[in-house]
């Protein structure tokens, strides 16, 4: 038979973290979930604001405004949520918690290792994401959206600029429209 | 055909998805029993052989382990391999830990054409709970997704990017819950989200609450999830109130209340009051509403499943399937020796 695990294994209980973290970190990742619907409402009203700038990219052209709007959407995103640029925001399905700052990486929910403080399995000391997305998403409008199935992460979008593509990607969807109505 | 076995699993019956045991069994409406099969940390093919035969005739699915609690062991794909070679029933675990999406979604092939059935699709846990914290946690897919892409590859026979598989795989598909974890009202909502991503069947974390499990069901059967999927609850032994102690504190995703770890302490025998306890949990499990079988894991006691599974009554007058003994198979008699024995020595 196999031989007993040995207790000593790299996992730590619930009250001790090997890398102690400053608590300070979480929160204003923490703020922006208790402040979900707000942040919805700005939310919305930037993507439209991008979608009426729509001439100005396509005429400054999406690949080389590309790098500038990337970096204040990192700046922006990074401070508020902790933000990875996977460069497929997830923020308004899921109680703008950002999902890649799980350990797992996980884009459909909690895992079941929530310790029962509703911390982390991994990181013992952060409160989970996914704890935090249900309390946002209840805050917000939105409040189903998180039921919807994430399909997998595109790693080849990584460190691009969501705002940026969701706002071609309406452009584009919005002159269909149009071309069929005519 | 072996007597044991008269019924022909070579051919998906109409309305089912695999040719598997396990899923006739659920949809004939059985309470199905599972069990979790130790994988060894060997390349000897009879340690799975004989690991596995701890359970014949007492289960319908054995699930092999993908890797448990991060630690190193032998491959899932290669016990199930081994199991359909001698008869068995096994179910793959799949964890999102150690493979990205091009890895998995050859090895659902792979186990697939070696006559794996079931497939439980799981997150896994975390690299730093395991013998090897310092490996790359992977997680490419998880649990929603890879059902999701699963059910893509048999239902339309494609892969994740579209490209065409001529013989796709026939898999019952499967996925893990957790009741017993916060945030417990989201807990059922994503039991409808894994069923709306492809899972059939469900295989819960280790129950010891049951006011908790009960709590739960009552919302899973209010929204009919329980018609949509056949929800396994997990239940194992306890050796020792110390055992529990360190599983609460070190296993990720395991509850257990207070009053369990002062039951076992107050006990004599702790390890047989740990396996009586278990009885009555699934005595009483099996009385819940909407729950379709059981699924023991017993840790470094597989030898008492067959024994909880016998006492607790659970699958009535039924007898799952069998290993016919080859006459030239010492191993499996005497191993089938040993265990008539031992449940002769238990009984009185």
């Amino acid at each position: 038979m196999a031989k007993p695990a040995s207790p000593t294994a790299a996992y730590q209980p619930s009250d001790i973290s090997a890398v102690r973290r400053q608590r300070a970190r979480y929160s204003v990742r923490l703020w922006s979930v208790k402040h979900a619907r707000g942040l919805e409402i700005i939310y919305t009203l930037l993507a439209d604001v991008f979608l009426k700038l729509h001439p100005l990219w396509n005429l400054i052209g999406y690949r080389r405004v590309e790098r500038p709007v990337m970096f204040v959407e990192k700046t922006v995103k990074g401070f508020l949520f902790d933000c990875r640029m996977c460069g497929q925001c997830a923020l308004s399905d899921t109680g703008m918690s950002c999902p890649m700052n799980c350990p797992k990486q996980l884009r459909n929910g909690p895992c079941g290792g929530v310790r029962a403080n509703g911390n982390c399995e991994v990181e013992p000391d952060m409160p989970c994401v996914w704890v935090q997305a249900w309390q946002g998403s209840q805050r917000m409008r939105a409040n189903s959206n998180i039921l919807k199935v994430q399909k997998p992460v595109d790693q080849s979008l990584r460190n691009t600029s969501a705002w940026l593509r969701v706002t071609a990607e309406r452009a584009e969807q919005d002159a269909l429209e149009k071309a069929q109505e005519q | 055909m072996s007597p044991n076995a008269p019924e022909d699993f070579s051919y998906v019956p109409e309305g089912h998805t695999s040719r598997g045991r396990l899923e006739r069994i659920l949809r004939r409406g059985e309470f199905a029993v599972t069990a979790e099969l130790n994988p060894p940390d060997s390349a000897d093919p009879n340690e799975v052989y004989e690991r596995g035969g701890i359970f014949d005739g007492w289960v319908d699915g054995i699930n092999a382990t993908d890797g448990s609690g991060a630690n190193c062991h032998m491959s899932s794909v290669a016990i199930c391999g081994l199991l359909t070679r001698v008869g068995y029933a096994p179910i793959l675990q799949i964890s999102c830990r150690d493979r990205n999406r091009i890895a998995i979604q050859g090895d659902v092939l792979g186990a697939a054409a070696m006559g794996v059935n079931n497939i439980l699709c799981l997150t896994g846990d975390g690299v730093q709970a395991g013998d090897q914290p310092g490996a790359k946690p992977v997680f490419d897919f998880d649990c929603m997704s890879l059902l999701e892409t699963i059910r893509t590859m048999r239902d339309e026979g494609r892969f994740l990017s579209g490209r065409k598989i001529t013989d796709p795989p026939r898999v019952f598909l499967g996925a893990a819950i957790n009741p017993f974890a916060p945030p417990y009202d989201y807990r059922p909502l994503r039991l409808k989200k894994k069923i709306e991503a492809g899972a059939q069947f469900v295989q819960s974390q280790y129950c010891y609450d049951i006011p908790l499990l009960k709590e739960y069901m009552k919302r899973v059967c209010d929204m009919g999830l329980h018609e949509k999927c056949y929800i396994l609850i997990g239940v194992g032994p306890l050796a020792s109130a110390k055992t529990a102690r360190w599983m609460r504190a070190n296993v990720p995703g395991v509850h257990i209340p207070d009053s369990i770890i002062a039951r076992l302490e107050g006990a004599e025998k702790q390890k047989l009051e740990g396996k009586k306890l278990c009885i009555e949990l699934i005595q009483q499990i099996q009385d819940i509403e909407g729950v379709s079988g059981i699924h023991v894991m017993a840790y470094r006691q597989e030898e008492l499943v067959s024994e909880i599974v016998h006492e607790s009554g659970v699958l009535k007058d039924r007898k799952p399937w069998q290993r016919e003994l080859n006459p030239g198979d010492a191993t499996a008699i005497e191993f089938a020796e040993r265990q008539s024995g031992e449940l002769a020595a238990s009984d009185t």
